[in-house]
């Protein structure tokens, strides 16, 4: 019995505490810098598409929800041809952005990414695409690949070594 | 005996009371969401007040359905008997002087037999609906009104004995010095305990159990059906509150404020504390109940009676 009225005084006691609901769209919450948010495709510092369609991302993802087609430019850049991520299915898992070679896909902390249309939340390259670097800033893939392309060729790349001439014999 | 105006009482009494128990819905969620640091509704109107209305209109426009193993006559019949039970209640209820529809000489019998009539209304719903959750709640509504009817009746005779009538208002009147909690306290706490049964209110709501049978009773009502269910469920709140307030706080008496006005925060305070009970107590189970209501209440209950009668009787 007296436990019975100890347990409601102890419950009516809470009407002074703090409430601790976050009134979201006035208030937000504290989110880490890190947060896998929506996912975008970035650029390299000289502005090409960092994407060489490997396909690693789609292959990575646990719900399927990316699809891409692979293509060549003039200069034999791998580059895809469509890209299109379901956010509809994305659980943010954040695993394409770990099996990307070239850092090109990247998550972002925004979420706040709701429609009315359901088809509006299949997102296409072109809004994918973002102009800047992302998280690595200085990175350029081709730049530092041994991957021949139209003006490089093998071993003009950063810090390679030119390629070992096999027809000769000397060590 | 009949008040000055009857039917602007009566429609009077029916809007307050209606939309009281309207406004209930979100009082309780909001104090319910206070209790346990949240927010509940806020987004509705100012104060989220308008969510009654959004609730409103969204209960009638949901499916009437009526299952077709269901007793279609008598599962139409059953919400209605609790609404009906309970409003009748409210006729015999004096809010302040003059307001009141029926001054009858019997009028606390005349609750005691409706508020009886309205577990019917469990018990038909839960049975018409054919379905075996529906049935054990109807099952525990008639068990739970066994063990706590009789011991609800016995509670209150000490006031009766104290004010010598069955009237409400004379009852009221004899509190005019000493409001009857006082020499009652006893009779009050287990009256209060027997009201949130017949309310059936958590920590006494076994028929509605929605954690083991879906919904109880109401499992297969929906659109309005089941809002005359949850209104009724708020009406019967109200009116326990009135009557505690009535029984033994003196109903409208207290100084400085309108009559009126120390009614409606005698009987709000007492719906707050049956919402406090919701927010802090867990369900009985109903053997408990029993147990509770025929080995510790009803002999307490007689007791109360005999020492009142004995003192009463002693100093008249």
């Amino acid at each position: 019995m007296l436990s019975v009225i100890r347990t409601i005084w102890s419950v009516f006691l809470h009407t002074f505490h703090r409430r601790v609901t976050i009134q979201y769209p006035k208030q937000k919450a504290y989110l880490a810098p890190r947060t896998r948010g929506r996912i975008i495709l970035s650029r390299d510092p000289d502005g090409g598409e960092r994407c060489v369609a490997c396909h690693l991302c789609a292959i990575a993802c646990p719900v399927d929800c990316i699809s891409l087609q692979a293509t060549e430019d003039e200069n034999e850049r791998r580059y895809p041809e469509f890209f299109r991520i379901n956010f509809s299915r994305c659980i943010f898992c954040g695993y394409c952005e770990d099996a990307c070679p070239t850092y090109a896909i990247q998550l972002t902390p925004d979420f706040e990414m709701s429609e009315y249309n359901r088809q509006n939340l299949v997102y296409e390259k072109e809004d994918l695409l973002i102009d800047g670097p992302g998280k690595y800033p200085g990175y350029n893939y081709w730049r530092v690949s041994g991957v021949r392309i139209g003006g490089k060729d093998k071993g003009e790349a950063e810090n390679e070594a030119p390629p070992v001439d096999l027809h000769r014999l000397t060590p | 005996m009949t008040s000055p105006h009857p039917f602007a009482s009566i429609f009077g009494i029916l809007i307050v009371v209606l939309s009281l128990a309207a406004l209930l819905i979100w009082v309780e969620r909001r104090l319910l969401a206070l209790w346990q640091d949240r927010y509940g509704p806020n987004r509705v109107g100012p104060f989220g007040l308008l969510q009654v209305v959004a609730d409103m209109i969204k209960i009638f426009t949901k499916e009437d359905w009526i299952p077709p193993f269901a007793n279609k006559v008598v599962f139409v019949i059953a919400p209605a008997i609790i609404m009906v039970t309970v409003l009748l209640s409210f006729a015999v209820l004096p809010i302040a002087p003059g307001i009141i529809v029926a001054d009858l000489n019997v009028a606390l019998l005349f609750f005691l037999g409706m508020s009886s009539l309205g577990v019917y209304s469990i018990v038909l719903a839960g049975w018409s609906s054919g379905n075996k959750y529906s049935l054990l709640g109807g099952l525990r509504a008639a068990a739970q009104m066994m063990s706590y009817e009789v011991f609800m009746g016995m509670s209150l005779m000490g006031v009766v004995l104290l004010a010598g009538s069955f009237n409400l208002t004379t009852i009221v009147e004899a509190q005019k010095n000493l409001w009857f909690v006082v020499p009652q306290f006893l009779g009050f706490v287990l009256f209060l305990i027997a009201g949130v049964a017949e309310a059936r209110r958590l920590p006494f709501d076994l028929p509605e159990a929605e954690a083991e049978l879906v919904a109880g009773f109401h499992s297969e009502y929906s659109g309005m059906k089941f809002g005359m269910f949850f209104v009724g469920e708020y009406l019967g709140v109200i009116l326990i509150s009135s009557m505690i307030t009535v029984l033994f706080l003196g109903g409208w008496k207290g100084p400085w404020l309108p009559p009126i006005a120390w009614f409606l925060i005698k009987m709000f305070a007492f719906v707050c504390f049956f919402i406090l009970l919701r927010a802090a107590l867990p369900r009985l189970r109903f053997d408990q109940l029993m147990s509770l209501g025929w080995k510790v209440m009803f002999p307490l209950a007689l007791a109360n009676l005999v020492a009142t009668g004995a003192i009463v009787t002693a100093f008249r």
